[in-house]
């Protein structure tokens, strides 16, 4: 508990998460309003109201995560938090707990915040949130967030330089996961078991815009929920080598 | 701006002969350079021991292995018995300076030592203890990036203070500083050691460790040259070379060589002899009808000396004259 404490006064001790937490939120929420402005008012549909929160506001929250640990490479704080926290899984780890908390509770922010926004300008459109589908559908963007954030995480403590691992992170889930789809039949095989792709298979709403959503037109193997696992068993994962690596080579 | 350090609030005298911090056989090696070698020595508590060597000495690289930052290749270091990570708390048993760069820039002088203090169950009154002891209150809501070198290493003292413990490690604290942040810094070590704490500095300088340590580990090319008291190591190491001015050196320089001693043009045409006593060149002159005009014993300069022990265990040699 006490690490968590540290990593919560050492992360709203510095602006940047204040930074990227309003960005991510003025680009979910305001792609939202811009669809909704765009749309005839009446023709609104919740499957499209989590376009921004499920892509964009995500590569913010994933270079907000990032930037978490690679600052304190940046700035040689990670060596300070060795000497007061010698066991460095543990110090690690209390890290992620705090950034992925908050990564979650932005997500839910602006997911519920897109809807709102949705309901502001399009009040005659259907928006309610009533099958479990749907409610995946909003409150999913959450837990997608604090999944990505262990995932950026273990990325930062790998790299350890912000430019590196933004770039990594950025490219793979907004350009790589889904270039490969280009690639001829094996594409969408393959694309069928990337993290990210299998993050947006479990926010997938059936019905009129399925075809629109991320993910569209990918054979998935396993269920929504389970694409949800899959995820987190990756970003778990590639956690695990992040602090094995953290642990054996010189601070 | 600097104040006096405060007055000693608790004792930490151990028992004379039982060292604070032992190292045997510590070895680092980063690829091919070998950058600690086989480094054996200990650190007593109750005074000021100096760790001295030239750049690249391996200085840092020790530093860092003491406190389980880098994983040493061979051997080990412990502190108070035990290896860094194995101490509870450890910030309440050592306390250190590497570098007063370790801090976030936008991250206030406050903010940084209460995080420190978090993790180490230290109440927040110690924050503002040791920011009053180092004379940093009124600027503790600033953010440390906008800190001048001065304050900055004012901020990592209060750092290496905030648990109260027993072992302090500055890394080269004075560099940088104007000679009243040194004097400040160096009565402020002097203070702790003699509150029976174990104070462990680094410094390239002779002269800057000669006025604070009573005690020097001098290493070189990661090898230790010595471990000694300060007093020990200037007498061992200089006052023998001679200053001789004659009219006839051309015959005498020859002669002193001949005897196995030293010689060096020194300043105005006079020779500088190493390895001889004036006793012994008077000697030789008399025997060999040599009129000499001055002979005299030179205090080489600590500098000097250092040079002379280290030689050969200089990692980068200044390329003077060529
Ligand atoms: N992380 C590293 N990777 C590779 N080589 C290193 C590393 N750290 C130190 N070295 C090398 O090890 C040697 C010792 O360096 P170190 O910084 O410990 O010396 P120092 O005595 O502290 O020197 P200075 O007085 O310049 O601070 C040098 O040759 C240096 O280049
Ligand atoms: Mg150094």
């Amino acid at each position: 508990m006490t690490l968590l404490a540290v990593e919560r006064i050492k992360l709203f001790s510095t602006r940047s998460p204040y930074w990227c937490s309003a960005l991510a939120l003025v680009l979910g929420v305001g792609l939202t309003a811009i669809i909704a402005a765009s749309t005839d008012n009446g023709q609104l549909s919740l499957g499209v109201t989590q376009f921004g929160s499920s892509q964009l506001a995500l590569s913010v929250v994933l270079v907000m995560a990032a930037l978490a640990v690679t600052t304190e490479y940046r700035f040689s704080t990670i060596r300070a938090t060795f000497l007061a926290v010698p066991n460095r899984t543990s110090a690690l780890v209390a890290k992620t707990v705090v950034v992925a908390f908050i990564a979650g509770v932005l997500g839910e922010i602006i997911a519920f915040g897109s809807v709102g926004m949705a309901k502001l300008l399009s009040p005659a459109s259907d928006l309610a949130i009533n099958t479990s589908g749907e409610w995946r559908h909003v409150a999913g963007v959450g837990l997608l967030y604090g999944i990505g954030a262990i995932i950026a995480i273990a990325v930062g403590i790998l790299v350890r330089q912000t430019a590196g691992a933004v770039a990594i992170l950025l490219v793979w889930n907004m350009l790589l996961e889904g270039l490969i789809g280009i690639i001829p039949k094996a594409g969408v095989k393959i694309q069928a078991w990337l993290p990210f792709m299998n993050a947006n298979h479990f926010l997938q709403l059936g019905g009129d815009n399925a075809a629109e959503q991320a993910g569209a037109g990918i054979d998935f193997k396993l269920s929504q929920w389970g694409s949800l696992g899959y995820f987190a068993g990756i970003a778990v994962a590639l956690l695990v080598v992040a602090l094995i690596v953290a642990k054996r080579r010189d601070a | 701006m600097w104040q006096t350090p405060s007055k000693p609030q608790s004792n930490h005298i151990t028992e004379r002969g039982k060292p604070m911090i032992e190292a045997v056989g510590l070895t680092k090696r980063y690829g091919r350079t070998v950058a600690v070698d086989d480094l054996s020595f200990t650190v007593q508590p109750g005074r000021v021991t100096g760790f001295l060597g030239p750049n690249g000495a391996g200085k840092s690289t020790t530093m860092r292995m003491i406190l389980g930052l880098d994983r040493p290749t061979a051997g080990r270091v412990l502190i108070d018995g035990k290896p860094y990570a194995e101490l509870d708390r450890p910030l309440q048993t050592v306390g250190a300076l590497l570098d007063a760069k370790w801090v976030h820039p936008n991250r206030s002088a406050r903010a940084h030592l209460r995080w420190l203090a978090k993790s180490n169950g230290l109440p927040n009154k110690r924050v503002d203890a040791v920011l009053e002891a180092v004379g940093l209150t009124q600027v503790a809501g600033k953010n440390a990036g906008g800190f001048s070198l001065g304050m900055s290493q004012r901020l990592g003292i209060a750092a290496a203070l905030l648990g109260d413990p027993k072992v302090l490690l500055f890394d080269e604290p004075v560099n940088g500083l104007d000679p009243e942040g040194i004097l400040w810094i160096r009565t402020f070590m002097q203070n702790l050691a003699a509150e029976g704490r174990t104070v462990l500095v680094s410094s390239h300088l002779l002269s800057e460790m000669a006025l604070t340590a009573s005690e020097l580990i001098v290493i070189g090319r990661g090898k230790l040259i010595t471990q000694s008291s300060t007093q020990e190591f200037i007498d061992g190491a200089t006052g023998n070379s001679v200053l001789v001015r004659s009219p006839q050196l051309f015959k005498l320089g020859p002669l002193l060589v001949d005897k196995g001693f030293t010689v060096r043009d020194g300043a105005d045409g006079a020779l500088s002899v190493s390895g001889a006593t004036s006793d012994q060149i008077g000697d030789i002159a008399a025997a060999n009808g040599v009129v000499l005009h001055e002979l005299s014993p030179q205090r080489g300069s600590l500098e000097e000396a250092f040079m002379q022990l280290t030689g050969d265990a200089v990692e980068y040699h200044a390329e003077i004259g060529k």
